[in-house]
Parts: C-alpha cells; structure tokens; sequence
C-alpha cells in the first residue's frame, strides 16, 4: 500500500463523521432552525451505537441504535425549541451539555469492551486494483452511506416540491405560514433528520473509526461538523468538498509533522476554522446573488393563535 | 468555545457528588478532584483504582468523596471549595491545571489540607505529588531499539510542555544505548484525549515507515491501531493490553494507591505536613506493566535496567546529556541531570531529527 493510498484512506474516514452530521445539520438549519446540539447528539449517538453493537454482535443494529439515540436526543431540543419557542442557541448549548453527561451515563457500562470494526467492503479484482482499488470499492459501508446521503439531500432540497418548502420555512417562516404550510412540523422533521445524522456519525466513530467507547470520544467534532455548514454556505455540493478539505488538512497535518516539514502543527489544527472564517467574510463580501444564510436562521417562530 | 462548554458541562456535572459511605462524624473526610471521568481508561481511572485502593486499606476511619470532570482552570476553585465545605480534611486535586486554583483555596482554609498532584507551588497546607515517568521512558526507549526492525519509532505527543519533551529525550537516551542510529518520529496531536486523532496520528507514523508505537496521550486508539497492523506498541497510564494483545511491550502505570494511604494515614495520625514528593521507581509511584510480546533477553535487559534505576544505579540523565546543537547540557546534579532541568526540559537530545513546536 502506497502512502498516499494510504493517506487518503485516513482522509476519507475522517472525514466521514464530519460528512454525516454535517448534512443532517445542512438540513434542519436549512428549515431555519440552528440546533448548536450536534455535539451532543453526536455523543449520545456513539455510546448508544456501541452498546447496540456491543449487546448484539451487529454493526448494523449498532448504527440504527444511533440513529434512534440522536433522533430521541433532537425530540427533546425539538420540544423546547419549537414547541416552547425557547431560544434555539440556548437550547442547543444545552443539549450539548446534556449529551455529554449522559453519554457518560450510558456508556458507563461498556467502557474497556472491544467489538470487532464494521467490515471494509471487499469486490474481488476491483478492490486489489493499484491505487484506486481500495480507496474507491475497499471502504465500510458508513463511507459509501454518507456520500449517497449527501446526494440525496441534494435532490431532495433542490429538485422536490418538499425540498422547495423546506427552504421557504427556512428563509420566510411568516410567507410560507400564510401559504398554509405546516411551518413547525416541517421544522420537526428537519430536526429529526438532523438528529438522526448526527447520532450515525457519533455512533460511525466507535462502530468504525476507533472501535471502543470512551467518554468524550467525540472531541470537538460536532462543532466542526457546526462549522462545516457555515463552510459550505448551505449548499451540499460545497459541503462534500468542505468535509474531505477538513479531513485532509486534519490527516496532511499528522503527516507533515512525521514527515519533519516545519509548519507549527498548533496552526495545522486552527486551519479548518480558519477556514471557516474566511468563507464568512467572502461570502458577506460578494454578495450579489441572493443571501447566502438562510433568511430566518434561528428565529423562533409562533404561529398567529 | 469548545472549552467553555465543556467547562460548563463539567459545572453541571461537579454537582453529582459521589459519596462512599455512610455519613459519620468521627471519620476523616477525605476529597479527589478529577479531570475526567473515571471511566476514561487513562488518567483519571488510574487516580480513582487508587482510591478504591485506598479505602480497602483504610475504609473504616476514612470517609471519601470525589467530583469528577471538574475543569482545570478557574472553575475548578468552587469545586475544590465544594469539597471544604462539605467537611473534607485532606483533599487531592489530581491534574496540573489545579495547581492555582488550589493554591488560591489553600490560602483561604488554613486548617484543610491539600495535595495537589504534578505541580510546582506548595504552601504550609498544600504539599506537591508526582512521579518520575521518565525513567520508564528509559526503560521503553530501550525495549524499542531492541524490538524496532525499521529502526525507527514513532511518538504522539500530546502538547509540547517540559513532560512529555523530557519523556521523548529519556526515550531517546535510552534507545541510544541499544542502537546509537535509532530515528524517531514525533506527530503532536494537541490534545491529551482525543482517540480519532490518536488513531490517524498512530497510522500516519505507521505509514511513514515506523514500526512501533509510543504515545503521550490518554486513549487505547493507538495501541488498537498498531495491533490491527500488527506492530508493537506502549501503553500509558494504564494497562491497555486488552486493546492490543500481541501489541503491548509494556506500560507505564501510574500506582497512586501507597502515596494515598501513606498521606491519609499521616493525616489520621496527626504527622501530616506539606512535602514535595517526586517518587520513581523505587518508591513505586509507577510501576511497569509485565513485559510482554518480546523475547527473553530482552525482556531480562528491561528487568535489569528497572531494577538499576530503582536501586539508584542508573540515572536515565546522566552526564554528558549532549543537546541537539552539539552542546553539552550543564550538568547541575552532580552526575546527573538535576531535578529542575528534567522539570523545565525545553529542548531535545542530540540524535532527535525534529523541532520543538513553537520554538
């Protein structure tokens, strides 16, 4: 295995939590609703994915116990955030918090145990392939998962009559109630859908990337996946290529250091915010075709009684 | 942001108070402040099996309370303080970043005492704790030079702080004396716990052309990595063999256990007093894990180079440490290294092809 083969593999699964919670967050803020929990449901996601594929043997029961962990997870922020209206970044702190704690709850049981990986795909030829055989058809099933996710939420957001609704809620809440459209329950889904990626990538970390559980193991992603979004100005295509840019610079950094190649790695590591940054004041800078955020980002809404 | 947050989780959490025991007046409270939680495997666990330990030993004339995930930093202050107030007499706050906000609670509560663990600032009631991990450091340095095939190693370091520099030259010096061109890799991952990060820092070294690993970081996920490759590693802090069973050379853990019972015990008896404690192997403040996946002579030269450093024979910074310009490190302590140049060690042994970051 070459070591650049072998630098985009690391690349590609670091990048793949990133990816997930990433665009399920793309979605509910594209519904207008900031949910600053992915952290937190992205936790809880890890503790309850591992348990499920601990106490079953199965990766794929692991996963979907994520799911459903970061789906109940989003309830409760659904609940305070659009069905008490209370404020959103309050709200989402504070599911961070809770997530945290709690996944220390749950997981206190399994910490120390060991499941086997879930399973690299394997085609016979096509995976033996020079170079692209393993990056392309070597992968597990949480990279390909969240690549078909991703387009999918492409084509749903631009290409649908629902995706077109979603936007609407997310840029006008006020016009698409005068529409007639269910603003909050289009948001309670939006949410879900959130929840639900975020608890797949918390659970994809101990399934797939460092097959145990820790307390804490998910160290800042959730707030890199947050700035992510930011990154990719809403739109999933740039989103991809912000998600594998994180991870490369993560990856590249490990490597330039092993490699001796002089770059402070304190700045390596500060790069993808960075980023993030500069994006912001590009994007506020060129302007011209249409807002960037979504209109009604964060603001709660009620509707007229 | 992260760390505001994680800050005020830490608050959130501090107030579940674990209390072993039932409430008796006549018992000697005894408080643990802990970084993580004490399921982390590393750091933290290894503290919290020492005070198990420690209430074994002496359970029935003790009392003992621990806050776990309590911040470092300001916030740690009200924590510690939640322990005073709650009655503890002998407090240890077990992580470098309580050093002040100890100090500050020690000022304020003359009559309670506290042992503050990997710090520097004592105080009549605040005595200082650590261990001399370096000189397992030695002990690996030696053990990898034997076992390495490719000659070269690779270290994850945590952050670029005088510990984990002088736990790298240590390294280093003991390697040099197995094989004098041993290479070393060194990959900082800016964190004391981060397993992804660990994972892929274990990896890009692997994929460099090292083939044994050695970290300065918390989690088993490099320890993991190289037994999925089949390539040795160390642990650290505590035994991490079941996540990498055919990987594991040894590891240095961290046995607070008899320092515990030693200091409650003065404290019982009334002979406490403030002390600064820097114990290595001789008075078993770590102890190496068995020695593990290597062969019999080498596993006989690490037993003896334990044994050599724990009698005094052997100091892993003896004199002439030569710096990596060339130029010989001045030798305070007589033939070795003194304590204050190992504690502020800020530049690398000749030999290590690398730079300190930010330097």
């Amino acid at each position: 295995m070459g070591l650049i083969e072998a630098i985009i593999l690391s690349v590609l699964a670091a990048s793949t939590p990133l990816l997930l919670a990433a665009t399920g967050e793309l979605v509910t803020e594209r519904s207008g609703v900031l949910n600053l929990g992915v952290e937190g449901m992205m936790i809880v996601g890890a503790a309850c994915g591992f348990g499920g594929a601990w106490l079953s043997g199965s990766i794929i029961v692991g996963a979907l116990c994520g799911i459903v962990a970061g789906i109940l997870m989003s309830l409760i922020f659904a609940l305070m955030a659009l069905g008490l209206a209370v404020n959103q970044v309050a709200t989402g702190l504070a599911l961070t918090i809770l997530g945290i704690g709690l996944s220390g709850l749950i997981g206190a049981g399994f910490v120390g145990e060991r499941i086997a990986p879930a399973p690299h795909l394997h085609i016979p030829g096509l995976s033996d392939l020079p170079l692209a055989g393993r990056v392309l058809f070597g992968e597990d099933g949480f990279v390909y998962l969240s690549i078909a996710l991703v387009v999918c939420v492409w084509w749903f957001l631009y290409r649908t009559r629902t995706g077109l609704i979603l936007r609407a809620c997310g840029d006008n809440h006020t016009s698409a109630h005068a529409l007639g459209y269910p603003v909050l329950r289009i948001r309670l889904y939006a949410v879900m859908f959130g929840g639900a990626c975020a608890g797949l990538a918390g659970a994809y970390l101990p399934l797939a990337y460092t097959p145990f559980f820790i307390p804490g193991m998910t160290a800042g992603r959730g707030w890199i996946a947050l700035a992510l979004t930011v990154f990719a100005s809403w739109r999933p295509a740039r989103l991809v290529v912000g998600a594998y840019l994180f991870g490369a610079v993560t990856i590249l950094q490990l490597h330039a250091q092993g490699a001796g190649i002089g770059i402070p790695s304190q700045f390596m590591s500060s790069l993808p915010y960075l980023a993030t940054i500069i994006v912001l004041v590009l994007l506020s800078r060129a302007r011209t075709g249409g807002s960037t955020a979504p209109a009604a980002l964060g603001t709660v809404f009620v509707p007229d009684r | 942001m992260k760390r505001t947050l994680l800050a005020a989780a830490a608050v959130l959490l501090a107030g579940c108070i674990n209390s072993g025991g039932a409430c008796a007046a006549d018992k000697l409270k005894v408080g643990f402040i802990y970084l993580g939680p004490v399921g982390d495997l590393g750091w933290t666990y290894q503290h919290e099996l020492a005070r198990q330990a420690l209430v074994k030993e002496v359970g029935d004339k003790i009392e003992t309370t621990f806050l776990e995930n309590v911040p470092e930093g300001p916030d740690a202050e009200r924590a510690i303080e939640q322990l005073v107030r709650a009655g503890n007499k002998l407090i240890f706050t077990t992580s470098f970043g309580y050093m002040d906000p100890t100090l500050k609670v020690a000022k304020k509560y003359p009559n309670v005492h506290f042992e503050h663990c990997s710090g520097y600032k004592r105080d009549k009631n605040m005595s200082t704790y650590s261990a001399r991990w370096y000189q397992g450091r030695y002990i690996q340095g030696q053990i990898a030079a034997k076992m390495s095939k490719a000659g070269v190693l690779g270290y994850i370091g945590s952050f670029p702080i005088p510990e984990v520099v002088s736990g790298i030259n240590a390294t280093m010096l003991g390697a040099q004396t197995v094989n004098p061109n041993i290479k070393v890799k060194i990959i900082w991952v800016n964190s004391w716990f981060d397993p992804g990060k660990e994972a892929d820092a274990a990896k890009a070294l692997l994929d460099q052309g090292a083939d044994l690993i050695m970290q300065h970081t918390d989690s088993p996920a490099a320890m993991q990595v190289s037994g999925e490759r089949g390539k040795l590693a160390f642990g650290q802090d505590s035994e991490m063999i079941k996540f990498g069973p055919k990987a594991q050379l040894t590891s240095i853990l961290d046995t607070w256990a008899p320092y515990y019972i030693e200091r409650v015990k003065a404290e019982l008896a009334g002979t406490w007093k403030s002390e600064d404690t820097w114990g290595g192997l001789e008075s078993k403040m770590f102890e190496m894990a068995p020695y593990t996946n290597m062969p019999d002579d080498v596993k006989k030269m690490a037993e003896d180079t334990q044994a050599a450093i724990a009698a005094g024979k052997l100091h892993p910074f003896k004199c002439p440490v030569v710096a990596q310009d060339g130029k010989e490190v001045e030798c305070k302590g007589g033939d070795h290294l003194e304590d204050t140049q190992i504690l502020g060690m800020n530049f690398y042994i000749k030999g290590i092809d690398d730079k300190i970051p930010g330097k």
